[in-house]
């Protein structure tokens, strides 16, 4: 997988659990070696089992399960200072929470053209009226919609909308996941501000 | 055929071009798209053009008609923030014109200073996707320019540890042939000391091998602390050493300073018995600057040096001759 999941994982477990657990994380892994305490290269394609090491590994390390260490990952790359990056690139999808539902099936696409070598899988958009919908990962690496369940939550929050959201296992007849999302409303309070441009950081 | 003309009413044209100015023939201002009247601000309408904005291309217009013939145009807005604008205009029925404006590549540099959001932007317009790219390719380059970083200090360290001795921290082999060919390339004349420790075996086997590293370990020291900071000392191997000296000349000047080296090697190690002192044996090479020299001809020359200090008693010094050098 690409090298910019390995170091979302490498941020999250480093910056909630503390870096002695991530470290542990690395050698319960066997990638103490490969990896060490550099960390892993963003831009690097790492192998697929890589990734599967390491959440196995950190769901051991911390003593929970991986569905829930993967909902918590989520949370944190829309919610954390050191993520703000993707948090604004995220934001990019729509002005409000419905909005940026609809965005999703393009996440993809707006990915590639970001990142062009890190391919997320196909997301698609049922919407069930009254607002409610339906998202499907059809193909995703499992735990996918778990990922994606904290982080849609906390943007939920992030762009002041009432939602709820429930993982519905496999979903649409095909493997994968799917989520249920009820946007009960999308102006329930203020959200966190997000300008278009904002002030250059100084180089 | 021609196509009929389209009827569209203000707000239909507010929604499609929020930077759109209508002029009339005289190029004054008589209509302005949301987002134009509230980057232009009130008083704008009923102004001229050049009144308004700076005319970069054309330079200058009369009539509105002047507009219709210049493509791209640009524009600079006139006030604090000389926020650049490109644009096109075409002809309307009365003589007038409409023009049509976007910020161009400096895109985030308007939104920011002007603090526009995604609806001061029709729908289609591809404002939205354009400042999402361009805060994606920032992000991209600084995760790239870290890693480079680490890339460099990984390879400097990697280069360090390929050219240095572990147990003595001096240059190896590999080390010093690189200090040779630079010392060699740079037409300096310099001068090559070899140096062998006498019996050193006999340590290894009497007080053992972690006694013989720590003696090797305090003799690296000696060195280091004898030479200058522009000197060279390496270790070769075993008990064997060479210290690089540029700029040292003539035979004379050479046996003194190894003659020095080895009397600092001598002084008293608490490491060995006081019967059985450190000693070792040296040959010293020279070269001119100008000679044909090898760094392979300059270490035989040395080695042949030191061969003969070893055959003549050990624990002295000699300097190589012209003849040791083929």
């Amino acid at each position: 997988m690409h090298g910019l999941i390995n170091t979302a994982i490498q941020a999250f477990v480093g910056d909630a659990f503390g870096q002695a657990a991530w470290h542990s994380t690395l050698h319960r892994a066997g990638l103490w070696d490969a990896i060490g305490p550099d960390g892993f290269d963003a831009l690097f394609v790492y192998d697929d089992a890589v990734t599967r090491a390491l959440l196995d590994a950190a769901a051991a390390e911390v003593g929970r399960p991986a569905e829930s260490l993967l909902e918590d990952l989520g949370t944190y790359l829309v919610s954390h200072p050191r993520t703000e990056a993707l948090r604004r690139l995220l934001r990019f999808g729509g002005d409000s929470f419905t909005d940026f539902l609809r965005s999703l099936d393009d996440l993809r696409g707006r990915t590639r053209l970001a990142v062009p070598d890190l391919d997320l899988p196909d997301l698609c958009l049922r919407d069930l009226g009254g607002g409610r919908f339906l998202l499907i990962a059809a193909d995703g690496p499992p735990g996918y919609g778990h990922v994606l369940m904290g982080a849609l939550r906390a943007l939920a929050d992030d762009y002041g909308a009432l939602a709820v959201l429930d993982h519905r296992g496999p979903g649409g007849g095909s493997c994968g996941e799917s989520l249920l999302i009820e946007v009960h409303d999308p102006a329930f309070h203020a959200g966190r501000r997000f300008d278009l441009a904002t002030a250059q950081e100084p180089p | 055929m021609t196509a009929a003309a389209v009827a569209i009413t203000p707000a239909a044209l507010d929604r499609l071009l929020p930077l759109y100015a209508r002029l009339d023939a005289g190029t004054v201002l008589r209509g302005l798209g949301p987002t134009l009247a509230r980057l232009l601000g009130a008083g704008a309408l009923g102004q001229r053009l050049d009144a308004v904005f700076g005319l970069t291309h054309p330079a200058r217009v009369r009539t509105a008609a002047d507009l219709c013939h210049t493509t791209p145009l640009r524009l600079v807005l006139h006030g604090p923030v000389a926020t650049p604008f490109k644009g096109v205009a075409v002809p309307l029925a009365d003589g007038g014109a409409l023009l049509n404006l976007s910020f161009g590549y400096r895109l985030q540099d308007a939104v920011r200073d002007h603090r526009l959001s995604g609806s001061d932007f029709a729908p289609t317009d591809l404002a939205n996707e354009y400042l999402y790219l361009v805060e994606a390719n920032t992000a991209i380059l600084s995760e790239a320019r870290r890693a480079s970083d680490r890339l460099r200090g990984a390879r400097a360290l990697a280069l360090e540890q390929a050219l240095t001795d572990p147990l003595t921290g001096l240059r190896n082999r590999r080390g010093l042939d690189r200090a040779l060919a630079r010392l060699a390339a740079s037409g300096q004349p310099f001068g090559l000391i070899h140096i062998d420790l006498d019996h050193f075996k006999r340590i290894n086997d009497t007080l053992g091998h972690a006694a013989g590293d720590r003696v090797l370990a305090e003799v690296a020291a000696r060195l280091k602390r004898a030479v200058r900071d522009a000197d060279g000392v390496a270790r070769l191997g075993g008990d064997e050493f060479v210290v690089l000296l540029p700029g040292l000349r003539g035979r004379a000047r050479a046996g003194r300073v190894a003659r020095r080296l080895l009397r600092d090697l001598e002084r008293p190690l608490p490491l060995l018995p006081p019967a059985a002192p450190l000693s070792a044996s040296l040959g010293v090479a020279l070269w001119d600057g100008a000679g044909p020299a090898g760094a392979e001809a300059l270490l035989l020359a040395a080695d042949r040096a030191l061969y003969r200090s070893k055959g003549t008693g050990r624990g002295r010094i000699t300097v190589a001759t012209p003849a040791d050098t083929p």
